[in-house]
């Protein structure tokens, strides 16, 4: 399998604190990566330094061999980099429909085909696609403020795969999401995994939807990597079991 | 089909009012088209890229002082109209780059500072501006053989204008562009995160904007037919900010409606006498208080409340 991310010894300091202590680990086309820890531990600053919210304090990121750290993130979602947020991030006085295109529209043409273009930037099809897939056909033109939190949680989704991207970063994807969404939610993304081979590293607190989700699982701790394994294996691991209850 | 109509149904109004008008009322009506246009383009600025701007009134000055400098000088309006709208943009462009780094409140004192330096040189460069002596005569176009010398003609020419003008903000916000916008004003990390290079537009969103602004002030300058700097002040500025959240920040119909309440408002008011300024301060006080989203966000209220009421009611 070949790899599409590989970080190398990543490290962000704010101060004297580290909140990333040099972390490495590689993720492989298709896999679906669990990314757990206890609050605090780096995950999301993590997140931000891959992504280039954040620019990390000493390490390398690349994207299918190609080096990306510190990359701004509108050239990282150009190269097939897509991510949701910890907190709910769509457009509220856009509707689903105007989300979904806003979320592929940058990646077809130039600024000024995209002037001069269709108003939709030609991705009413595929932005048709992505509605029906999250079931979310009946709110298409709707404002996405007026969604309940489930649904803009899927929209949230929906719209990190709007440009077919290679690799996705979900940040807590499940948070906040009732039961009943909640099924619906892996099922899409285990979907959408295998229609598009798309790779996920995915950063839930959530444990029973990680491990139902993930074919592997990174546990950091303090900003270190502290376990990896199939999640079976985390589940009994002694260091991750100490790492979340304490002595 | 129906808005069309209605716009055009409009657009026939617009051109009969100013036949039973005297000249003053169409030197309001005219300098409504002209303020409409500036604030268009402080709409597409500020309305839907959120990047407050407290410069607008230099552009319009850039502008007018573009037509007068080069009119005066045996220059075709339409030059001043090409030149005006590039500097403009360049300049606007430039102004944006602060943006980059600031926002909100810091943004609106660079904004200032920059009108603050745009007044200083319309007032100190004697040798190109007049100074405060300001520039006289500034003649009115004649455009292949129709003058628009008598104030009815130079109206339509201001509707004309501000019709090529409203179509292309139209295009502008209802394209991707418009999208991207949008999406930088509610939440610019997400967007950057979505593909969409919030730097460059960001700096299209102020030059479009300024760029509006100098074409509003190419007709300015023949509009009033002298120009001097204090006409292009702080408070034309803010006077065009009053325009864009009156009428409706980031709603395209809200400038005209806004250009309307500032022009035309203060002048119904006069029957109050020396009342009328206040009584317009007041309302506009209770307006901003009431309905931070203008009179286009108020009527858009009303609307859904009465589709609730009625849908509760079968």
């Amino acid at each position: 399998m070949a790899t599409v991310l590989q970080v190398r010894d990543l490290t962000k300091s704010f101060g004297g604190i580290r909140a990333v202590d040099g972390v490495s680990f590689d993720v492989h086309e298709g896999e679906i990566l669990g990314l757990i820890g206890p609050n605090g531990s780096g995950k999301s600053t993590l997140f931000n330094c891959i992504l280039g919210q954040l620019m990390p304090t000493g390490g390398e990121v690349r994207l299918a061999g190609r080096a990306i750290t510190g990359m701004r993130p509108c050239d990282l979602s150009k190269l097939g980099v897509g991510r949701t947020f910890q907190l709910l991030q769509v457009f509220s006085q856009l509707s689903v429909r105007d989300n979904l295109v806003l979320a592929g529209q940058e990646h077809a043409g130039g600024m000024w085909s995209r002037l001069f273009g269709p108003r939709d930037a030609g991705l009413a099809a595929a932005a048709d696609r992505m509605i029906d897939f999250f079931r979310l056909r009946a709110l298409a033109e709707e404002a996405a403020g007026s969604l309940s939190y489930g649904q803009q949680k899927l929209l949230d989704v929906a719209m990190a795969f709007m440009a077919g991207p290679r690799l996705v970063l979900l940040d807590e994807p499940a948070g906040g999401v009732n039961l009943t969404m909640l099924g619906d939610l892996r099922e899409r993304l285990r979907a959408i995994n295998q229609a598009q081979r798309s790779t996920f590293v995915v950063i839930e607190h959530n444990m029973e939807f990680v491990m139902s989700l993930c074919t592997r699982i990174l546990v950091l701790a303090e900003g270190r990597i502290i376990a990896e394994g199939a999640p079976q294996a985390i589940r009994n691991d002694a260091t991750v079991i100490e790492a979340y209850l304490g002595d | 089909m129906k808005g069309a109509a209605l716009l055009l149904l409009a657009a026939a109004a617009l051109a009969a009012v100013p036949f039973g008008l005297k000249p003053y009322g169409i030197y309001l009506l005219s300098l409504w088209a002209v303020m409409t246009i500036a604030a268009i383009g402080l709409n597409l600025t500020l309305g839907y890229a959120g990047q407050i701007s407290l410069a607008q009134a230099s552009f319009v000055g850039i502008g007018a002082y573009t037509a007068a400098l080069l009119t005066t000088n045996g220059w075709p309006l339409a030059v001043a109209f090409v030149l005006a709208a590039v500097l403009s943009f360049a300049i606007g462009w430039a102004l944006g780059y602060p943006a980059l780094r600031v926002a909100h409140h810091y943004l609106a004192f660079v904004t200032l500072s920059f009108g603050t330096l745009v007044f200083l040189v319309l007032r100190n460069e004697e040798w190109l501006t007049k100074g405060v002596y300001g520039i006289s005569g500034i003649p009115r176009p004649v455009i292949l053989g129709w003058s628009t010398k008598a104030p009815i003609d130079f109206y339509l020419f201001c509707l004309v204008v501000l019709g090529i003008v409203s179509l292309g903000a139209w295009w502008l916000v209802h394209s991707p562009w418009g999208r991207a916008f949008t999406a930088l004003r509610e939440n610019p990390v997400r967007a950057l995160s979505l593909g969409v290079d919030t730097r460059r537009y960001t700096l299209m969103a102020f030059a479009i904007g300024s760029a509006v602004g100098g074409i509003a002030g190419v007709l300015y300058a023949p509009l009033v037919q002298f120009i001097e700097p204090t006409a292009f002040a702080l408070g034309l500025s803010f006077n065009l900010l009053l325009m864009v959240i009156v009428g409706g920040a980031g709603r395209f119909y809200g400038p005209y409606l806004g250009a309307a309440v500032s022009v035309v408002l203060p002048e119904w008011l006069r029957f109050s006498e020396a009342l009328y300024l206040m009584l317009y301060a007041l309302f506009v006080m209770l307006l901003v208080a009431f309905c931070p989203s203008g009179l286009l966000g108020l009527a858009e209220r009303l609307r859904l409340s009465w589709r609730r009421s009625s849908k509760s009611a079968t």
